[in-house]
């Protein structure tokens, strides 16, 4: 019996004895098991002006097809959607499918799940930078982005489900001669405070990280300017004809010059800036940590606080957070494979591994939550109240059992998939699976949610809720508004950190470490 | 950064360098094409001893600021201070309308000032005030926003945003001299050199 010490095995394969690493590293060579050697963050050597030109390149250029086509698609369903809110307001809450018995419904289904999709964006910048994943900068613009959208679509739910909307304003603190200040003893105003704090952190997060690639996209304008290539006139021509229907009086470069300018504020890329800017950056992720872990355990005190028998638990707050991460990395992957077929330069900066990595997010946190659901029974059980035990055995065997079923199997069945290595590197079955985890965790909400409140302490009380046509078309809208802005974020912003990627890069490396070893941090013995 | 960078009334001080066509002298930029080399090139910058200088890259190069010798950003402690700004505001909003303002009012059998419930609100408005200040404060240490500057005047310093390094000397800079220091840029690697004009 021979044995092996992990050094010799590394000096073999650098010798070019038997050991070298296996010729098929997976579809893109990125898919690389040797402990000894990393895979390469950015695949086939592209130099520093290729990640520039791939990522300004979608910026600047008119996209396929299909973009067009999909953003009239998205835009009708959002207008639709609107409609139905202008609707809603004029008529009252009636049109919706709410009751006596459930109160919440719909609404609050769509505001928590909304929420809960944007918190995989502040994991991936925030938790991922602590925690030096640098695989993290292939997704974590697109996915900020996602964070900022969620919210948007989440905040339109606690607005228009007070009935008179007219009357937001009392959840703000503000003096006024009604002499009526909000409760801060109630969870929902501490939602109030911690969804619009992390909208606002999300959104200087976000913006702050596009900075310096405005100053690129800037600067491209600004030179093509000065050679005179970017003068011709920007017009708008019917996609089906050609004849042109609309002309602008300056041309895309002045108008790209101007506004990417004006968000670069001036940024010039001086080293001085950048220690300044890391420095903000790793403060802002920082104080983002706790608060993503903060703003869904409020979101689950509305619940938790109350006495109904299925929300009155101590779990909801970790709970809620994990399938937060769950359900916002579903929502991720579901967005970014799609986005990396049609921008098909993508493949290089978000390979086959950084798809890896988030479907073992997806297996791990999908059997977070599935703890999470045995561990409510268990407690309901455990805790000996017979209307906590009614209330679980209705939820899973009760009129909304499909419900309860349709969850289960999406969170907690289809992850499993990925103990499979060839499940968790194939594109298809990672959307696939992305795609049931949204919807099993719009299901979860739903089931907490309805399923609760449907049968209250007295059968005198029971009732069911079924959704109107006015609820299905606000969802719907609400994803309209969505994708709708996902779109527009894939045609004009640069999708991927550009500044970012460039230092994690073997040509970025100040010490020369080229060649492929994308991902080591210990040659810089430098004091911080 | 001076005050007269961003107000134009402001007297600029009387250039110490002209160029041939009598334009003021900013400074002296040099292109670097590598990583490697703009960090040995700041390096030897920084020991020759020179003061008002700068490395201009397209991302935020590892370990940069020993190589250039500077300082670390005060920003930290502008952000601990707004921290407790936002958390000093959420205490005095929410004990005044409960505790005081409401006094009288029972409120669910609770006591005026039970300061239990407003622990979330503190949390959220300190972690607020400390994002605005960790943005802003970093763009006002920066000098930022400032729309125009002498360099983004000069087009091969677009670069800089994409894949080349430059090492900017300003002629406000004791040891300036237009045509030493262009030569000791060129000694230490720079595969370009350009005079900066004031414009």
């Amino acid at each position: 019996m021979t044995s092996f010490h992990p050094d010799q095995v590394t000096a073999e394969r650098l010798a070019g004895g038997p050991h070298q690493a296996p010729a098929d590293l997976g579809a893109d060579g990125s898919l690389n098991e040797d402990p000894a050697t990393r895979s390469a963050l950015v695949l086939n050597n592209r130099s520093l002006h290729e990640i520039t030109e791939i990522v300004c390149g979608y910026a600047e250029n008119a996209p396929g097809k299909w973009w067009l086509p999909t953003f009239a698609l998205t835009a009708t369903v959002a207008g639709v959607g609107t409609l139905m809110i202008l609707y809603l307001i004029i008529t009252g809450v009636g049109v919706w499918g709410l009751n006596n018995q459930v109160g919440w419904a719909w609404d609050i289904t769509n505001f928590v799940f909304w929420i809960g999709i944007g918190h995989a964006g502040t994991l991936i910048s925030a938790i991922l930078c602590l925690f030096k994943q640098k695989w993290r900068t292939a997704v974590n613009r697109a996915a900020e982005a996602m964070t900022i959208f969620a919210v948007m679509c989440a905040g339109i739910f606690p607005a228009i489900h007070v009935g008179r909307i007219w009357f937001i304003w009392f959840v703000f603190p503000i003096p006024n001669y009604n002499y009526i200040w909000p409760n801060f003893r109630s969870p929902l105003l501490w939602d109030v405070f911690a969804v619009s704090t992390y909208a606002t952190v999300s959104l200087l997060f976000w913006y702050m990280g596009m900075i310096p690639d405005f100053a690129t996209l800037r600067d491209r304008a600004d030179k093509r300017l000065r050679a005179g290539s970017g003068t011709c006139k920007l017009s708008v021509h019917c996609p089906i004809t050609g004849i042109k229907l609309l002309g602008f009086p300056c041309s895309a470069d002045r108008i790209r010059a101007f506004l990417y300018g004006l968000f670069a504020v001036g940024w010039s890329g001086s080293s001085r800036h950048w220690h300044r800017y890391e420095t903000a950056y790793l403060i802002l992720a920082g104080i983002s940590t706790p608060l993503v872990l903060s703003v869904h355990s409020i979101v689950s005190f509305d619940f938790a606080t109350s006495v109904i028998p299925g929300w009155h638990t101590t779990i909801f707050p970790p709970y809620f957070v994990a399938g937060a991460i769950f359900g916002g990395f579903a929502m991720v992957l579901f967005l970014l494979i799609p986005a990396r077929e049609l921008f098909p330069n993508f493949k290089d900066l978000l390979t086959l591994r950084h798809l890896e990595n988030m479907a073992k997010i997806l297996l791990t946190t999908g059997m977070m939550v599935g703890f999470a659901y045995s561990m409510e029974f268990f407690i309901a059980w455990y805790g000996g109240n017979r209307y906590e035990v009614e209330t679980f055995i209705n939820r899973a065997f009760g009129p909304y059992a499909w419900a309860y079923w349709t969850m289960i199997s999406c969170n907690v069945i289809s992850p499993q998939v990925f103990w499979s290595r060839r499940m968790r590197t194939d594109p298809r079955v990672i959307w696939i699976v992305a795609l049931l985890v949204t919807i099993g965790m719009w299901f979860e909400r739903f089931v907490i949610i309805v399923s609760s409140l449907h049968r209250a302490f007295l059968p005198g009380e029971w009732g069911m809720y079924f959704p109107t046509p006015v609820d299905i078309l606000t969802f719907a809208g609400s994803c309209g508004v969505f994708l709708t802005m996902f779109l527009l974020f894939l045609r004009f912003l640069p999708v991927f950190p550009m500044a970012e990627i460039k230092a994690i890069m073997p040509q970025g490396d100040p010490h020369g470490h080229a060649g492929g070893h994308g991902d080591h941090d210990d040659h810089h013995e430098g004091g911080h | 950064m001076a005050a007269s960078d961003y107000l134009p009334f402001i007297r600029r001080p009387k250039p110490g360098f002209v160029t041939e066509t009598g334009e003021p002298v900013w400074g002296v930029m040099a292109q670097f094409d590598t990583t490697v080399d703009a960090y040995h090139a700041a390096e030897k910058m920084r020991d020759a001893g020179f003061k008002h200088w700068d490395l201009h890259a397209p991302f935020p190069i590892h370990g940069i600021e020993e190589a250039m010798g500077q300082k670390r950003t005060i920003l930290p402690f502008i952000v601990l201070g707004a921290a407790f700004t936002g958390i000093a505001t959420a205490i005095g909003m929410q004990w005044w309308i409960t505790a005081v303002d409401y006094a009288g009012f029972t409120v669910q059998g609770k006591p005026y000032d039970a300061w239990e419930p407003f622990t979330m609100i503190i949390f959220e408005l300190g972690v607020l005030f400390s994002a605005f200040a960790s943005l802003f404060g970093m763009l006002a240490l920066n000098g930022l926003p400032r729309w125009h500057h002498p360099l983004l005047c000069k087009e091969r310093f677009l670069a800089s945003s994409d894949d080349k390094f430059f090492v900017v000397v300003e002629a406000r800079d004791p040891s300036f001299n237009p045509e030493q220091t262009s030569r000791f840029l060129r000694e230490i690697g720079a595969s370009a050199v350009e005079l900066v004009e004031d414009a």
